[in-house]
């Protein structure tokens, strides 16, 4: 049994209380005194030359403090981009500039083309319909393939084109890949479409901007994933501010999923027009504005083909794909498709030769970028939706199939330039089958036959690499930043510990599982552990929290600090024992000397260290605070086997998922029941992505789905109750906790799971149907299954 | 939301009178009018709020056997109170979600007359009769096409009186961003025939299946309508389905409304 509050401990999350309770602090909870409020004005059509925004009547307005448009962010920096990829000519990529307010141009639907402050946010809004403004129109660019025709508009006018870049990974390997393919004894092919997605958490984005004429001090509070980037990129990019006159606030922010990793504009605007108006300038973004403006995600267009010999052995792997960038590059955007994507098309399998095109496009809509998983859902979507294909192909098991060209040996180095340290894929499918009782699938399908129903199973692997990422790698690969992370943990007098954290935590209990590893590496009560963070005024400079990375790496950079805060307190206490630094030992909160019966209490030396009356102050300095900087030497490897159990009507094509268990190998677990709620958060987003969610565009670039209406999010009872099993573990070779970070699995792991099984449903009903794009609505179901 | 002015009559003739006023809107449950307002949609001078008219609110049966309905009842005190007519009482459950359900009125409802909305299926299926503030109107002559009404400005809807069929059943088919209905169906046996009104289906908003009702007036039972379909040409057609899809799902529900029938 694991210590309550210790590692392993399924500790109740402290952080719900005041969450549950309206007790909160977000963003919009906070309001400054003589704040004004801001409006966007936002273009109302996807692409157009603005002849004229004329502000002057609605100026004059009530309340109205100032009305900015483009012009006065001439000079102003442009939102910058965190990655650029090099082409497979070894070009960089097309990189346009992005304006804080629309200059020129507007570019996709939402665009801000002015921003009104006034003393009101209904009087901003009042003022913003007062505004004449005049746009000839131009045709929209919306379909990736069509905007890198000849002769088709382009987004940016002083590009070559709508392409980013054509990036080929691993290029050398592409001319030995199509030899491949030539061998090959069978050839699966499979079209398909990686469905756009809009984040929708459940708080929408806030910014406050803040100014002190007297200090020349900036303050952002925004509902960040990272702030101390914010600050890095804003400051240093945007607005010429440098970080120790600017300071990034991000309280508790109410989910992210991704789209809160980004630099927005609207952070740049509200810290740059505090300044100019000596106000504080609030922004909340309605629900409406976050269809429009909060970076989308996904939107893969992707042919993949999988070569396989005579024993059914896969020896290639193809693919071609078009990666919407939108109308401007979102932070990490370039990234997304290339570097977190092709690494991860080897997948579970030993698959030899692979070869990874991708196309990224600029087109008239929102800029897309990371959601929740970000580029490896894309590639095990592909990827297990081919495999499934070509087990239909071949008539055999799928998960016969799968298991013939799992790895087994590890470290095992893909042709995709990664190396995973550890995982046992036969370990988390023989759990999956297990949990899932798949052996009893059959009985199953023939009772839902009998109530008229079709049913499938669908079977899903993966693997992830997340706990992004060494720094020097990532350098390497185009990023413009570190991605180690840093904790600063400090004891107080009496014993107490508080630990500033680079990471953040949008939701996922960090406040409650970091300090579950300080209590079982010191032995104290978690309740002596608190957790700072989301303030870059409170710590060292972090990354923040995205790609499954918190524990793994800011809990790596927590465990190192306090490494350090244990070998100072072994030297106090050994002072204080008047022993040998080397005999002493730590456990259960207490000092003492190996082989005796000499203790001394944590308190004790930790008030020793702040009241150091008997201190050994020629060797060490008093006090008790450390800080870690830690940068990872791989990524880790999380993987899983999902399955999935669905029955479909077939009189209308509705599919309902009946079962889902996921089999995870997460390495070490700190908090299971975090764990788990991850899992199925995960799942429920997949699920979501497979069945229900689709951000649509006409031709025009008009957003069809611009509200709930049209944009369907899962809802309670569209997922059923889940499965999940996470006692598969082989810990990560390279971190301290031996963690490998479980927050997207279920994301990346039940698209695939679910429609295999929809496919799996409609063959077993006579069905000749090989594939259909998600989400697989019952309009799309139905409209499949007429042929 | 633009500024406006709100009444709060408490009688049929104050909120009459108050309507009266050139810019005037009667507000019901606001379950449509209030997301219209918030996103500067709709800018009424003046709202006439009818949740305050008592006269309006309740259920009861008349002499003749009518379950009457106020205008003013909210959908989960129909719910709860229609246990009379058991398939609009599950009409009435099934409308959005709890919060809907005990703001958005039968009255207002009816007077937007969404194509999507559950409510005017069941009025046009019952053949109810739609009592306003100042006469009475049959189901058949009401509704008249998307979000149009015979309701002439300023016409309030006090009440809609139901004949309680035999058998009837509402069958929806959800829309599945709004879970309003993509296809909604329903089927009501009287003595004298039976009718079938289709909601979210038709560009043309809720209508009777003249077909079906003859076969199933004929044969009360699904199989009589196998074979016959409406035409997906009429159809909506939108990111959630096709004409034909809709037209597909119209002869579905109806079979299954027949053998939900009770």
């Amino acid at each position: 049994m694991p210590k309550d509050g210790g590692i392993g401990a399924s500790t109740k999350r402290r952080e719900d209380v005041r969450f549950l309770t309206g007790n909160g602090n977000y963003t919009d909870d906070i309001n400054l005194r003589g704040q004004a409020y801001v409006h966007f004005l936002r273009s109302d059509v996807a692409h157009g030359l603005i002849n004229k925004v004329d502000t002057e009547a609605a100026s004059a307005m009530p309340g109205v403090l100032r009305i900015f448009t483009g012009a006065d962010f001439e000079g102003v920096g442009s939102i910058p981009c965190g990655w650029q990829v090099t082409d497979r000519f070894g070009e960089v990529m097309q990189e346009p500039a992005h304006p804080v307010l629309a200059q020129g141009k507007v570019r996709h639907v939402g665009d801000p083309i002015a921003a009104i402050v006034a003393e009101t946010y209904m009087q901003a809004r009042d003022a913003a319909e007062a505004i004449e403004y005049d746009i000839d129109e131009l045709p929209a660019v919306v379909n990736m393939k069509d905007a890198l025709k000849e002769g088709a508009p382009k987004v940016h006018d002083d590009l070559t084109s709508n392409l980013c870049y054509d990036w080929g990974f691993v290029e050398e390997n592409k001319a030995a890949v199509n030899e491949a393919f030539e061998k090959a004894a069978h050839v699966t092919t499979l079209e398909l479409v990686n469905n756009r997605l809009i984040a929708n958490p459940m708080e929408p984005r806030v910014a406050v901007g803040d100014f002190n004429r007297s200090t020349g001090d900036h303050t952002l509070y925004t509902t960040s994933q990272n702030p101390h980037v914010i600050r890095l990129l804003m400051g240093a990019f945007v607005l010429g501010i440098a970080e120790h006159k600017l300071r990034v606030v991000s309280p508790d922010v109410g989910g992210g999923f991704g789209t809160k990793i980004f630099h927005y504009a609207e952070e740049a605007f509200c810290t740059f027009a505090a300044k100019a108006l000596n106000r504080p300038v609030k922004w909340t973004s309605t629900r409406s504005e976050a269809f429009m403006s909060d970076a989308h995600g996904r939107d893969h267009v992707t042919k993949i083909e999988l070569a396989l010999d005579k024993d059914n052995n896969f020896t290639a792997l193809r693919t071609d794909t078009y990666a919407n960038m939108g109308a401007y590059l979102s932070t990490f955007a370039p990234s997304v498709p290339t570097w977190l994507h092709g690494t991860l098309m080897a997948g579970n399998y030993k698959t030899p030769l692979i070869y990874v095109n991708v196309k990224a496009v600029f087109t008239n809509t929102v800029p897309v970028d990371a959601y929740r998983g970000a580029g490896r859902p894309e590639a095990t979507y592909q990827l297990e939706r081919v495999i499934d294909k070509a087990a239909r192909e071949l008539g055999v098991d799928p998960i016969a199939l799968r298991r013939q060209n799992f790895i087994t040996e590890f470290p095992y180095a893909t042709p995709v330039a990664v190396e995973y340290d550890t995982g046992d894929y036969h370990a988390t499918m023989d759990k999956l089958q297990e949990i899932g009782d798949v052996s009893g699938f059959e009985a199953r399908r023939k009772a839902s036959e009998a109530k008229g129903k079709l049913r499938g199973l669908g079977i899903n692997c993966y693997i992830e690499a997340c706990g992004i990422a060494p720094s020097n790698l990532v350098g390497q690969l185009g990023a413009r930043a570190g991605l180690y992370e840093s904790a600063t943990v400090r004891v107080n007098a009496t014993g107490g510990l508080v630990v500033m954290t680079g990471s953040h935590s949008h939701g996922q209990g960090h406040e409650t599982a970091f300090p579950q590893v300080i209590a079982e590496m010191i032995g104290i009560d978690a309740s002596m552990v608190e957790i700072i963070h989301g303030d870059t005024n409170n710590g060292p400079m972090g990354m923040g929290t995205y790609g499954s990375r918190s524990l793994a790496v800011g809990g790596s950079a927590m465990v190192r600090a306090t490494e350090k805060i244990i070998n100072k307190a072994k030297k106090i206490a050994a002072h204080l024992m008047e022993a040998s630094e080397a005999d002493i030992e730590l456990k259960d909160g207490a000092f003492s000397v190996a082989g005796t019966d000499k203790s001394v209490a944590w308190g004790d030396v930790t008030l020793a260290a702040y009241v150091p009356h008997n201190y050994p102050l020629e060797d060490i300095e008093p006090g008790l605070e450390e800080t870690a900087f830690y940068d990872p030497s791989n990524f880790t490897y999380p993987s899983g086997a999902y399955a999935c159990e669905v029955e479909v009507d077939p009189e209308t094509g509705k599919v309902t998922i009946e079962r889902f268990a996921a089999a995870d190998d997460f390495g070490n677990i700190v908090n299971p029941m975090i764990v788990s709620g991850q899992v199925h958060g995960g799942i429920g987003q997949g699920i979501g992505q497979a069945l229900l969610e689709a951000c649509a565009y006409d031709e025009n670039g008009q957003l069809q789905t611009g509200s709930y209406m049209d944009y369907a999010m899962p809802r309670a009872d569209d997922v059923p109750f889940y499965t999940v099993d996470h006692s598969c573990q082989t810990p990560c070779t390279h971190n301290p906790l031996g963690v490998k970070g479980c927050g997207e699995a279920g994301a990346i792991g039940s698209p695939p799971a679910v429609v295999n099984a929809v496919i799996d449903a409609l063959q077993s009903g006579g069905k000749n149907v090989t594939h259909i794009d998600m989400p697989l609505s019952p309009s799309r179901v139905w409209a499949a299954m007429q042929g | 939301m633009y500024a406006f002015d709100i009444e709060r009559p408490t009688t049929i003739g104050d909120a009459v009178s108050a309507l009266g006023h050139e810019e005037a809107q009667a507000l019901g449950g606001g379950q449509t009018l209030i997301p219209t307002l918030k996103q500067r949609l709709a800018a009424p001078a003046k709202l006439v709020s009818l949740t305050g008219i008592s006269e309006m609110k309740g259920i009861c049966t008349a002499d003749d056997g009518k379950l009457c309905i106020g205008g003013g009842t909210c959908h989960a005190d129909v719910a709860a109170g229609a246990g009379a007519y058991p398939a609009l009482a599950d009409l009435a459950g099934h409308i959005g979600d709890p919060a809907v359900r005990n703001r958005g009125t039968i009255g207002g409802s009816l007077a937007n007359n969404d194509p999507s909305a559950c409510y005017p299926s069941a009025v046009l299926g019952s053949g109810a009769t739609v009592i306003t503030s100042n006469r009475e109107i049959a189901a058949d002559d009401f509704f008249d096409g998307m979000f149009t009404t015979a309701l002439e400005d300023g016409e309030i809807i006090t009440e809609v009186r139901f004949p309680v069929p035999e058998k009837a059943s509402y069958q929806k088919f959800e829309q599945p961003a709004s879970r309003f209905a993509l296809v909604g169906v329903f089927v009501a046996k009287y003595p004298d025939g039976v009718r079938v009104a289709v909601t979210g289906a038709s560009e043309g908003g809720v209508f009777r299946w003249s077909e079906a009702e003859a076969a199933l007036s004929a044969n009360f039972a699904p199989e009589a309508i196998e074979g016959l379909s409406v035409d997906g040409s009429g159809m909506i057609s939108d990111l959630h389905g096709s004409g034909d899809y809709r037209a597909h799902l119209v002869a579905v529900m109806t079979r299954r409304a027949v053998a939900a029938a009770h």
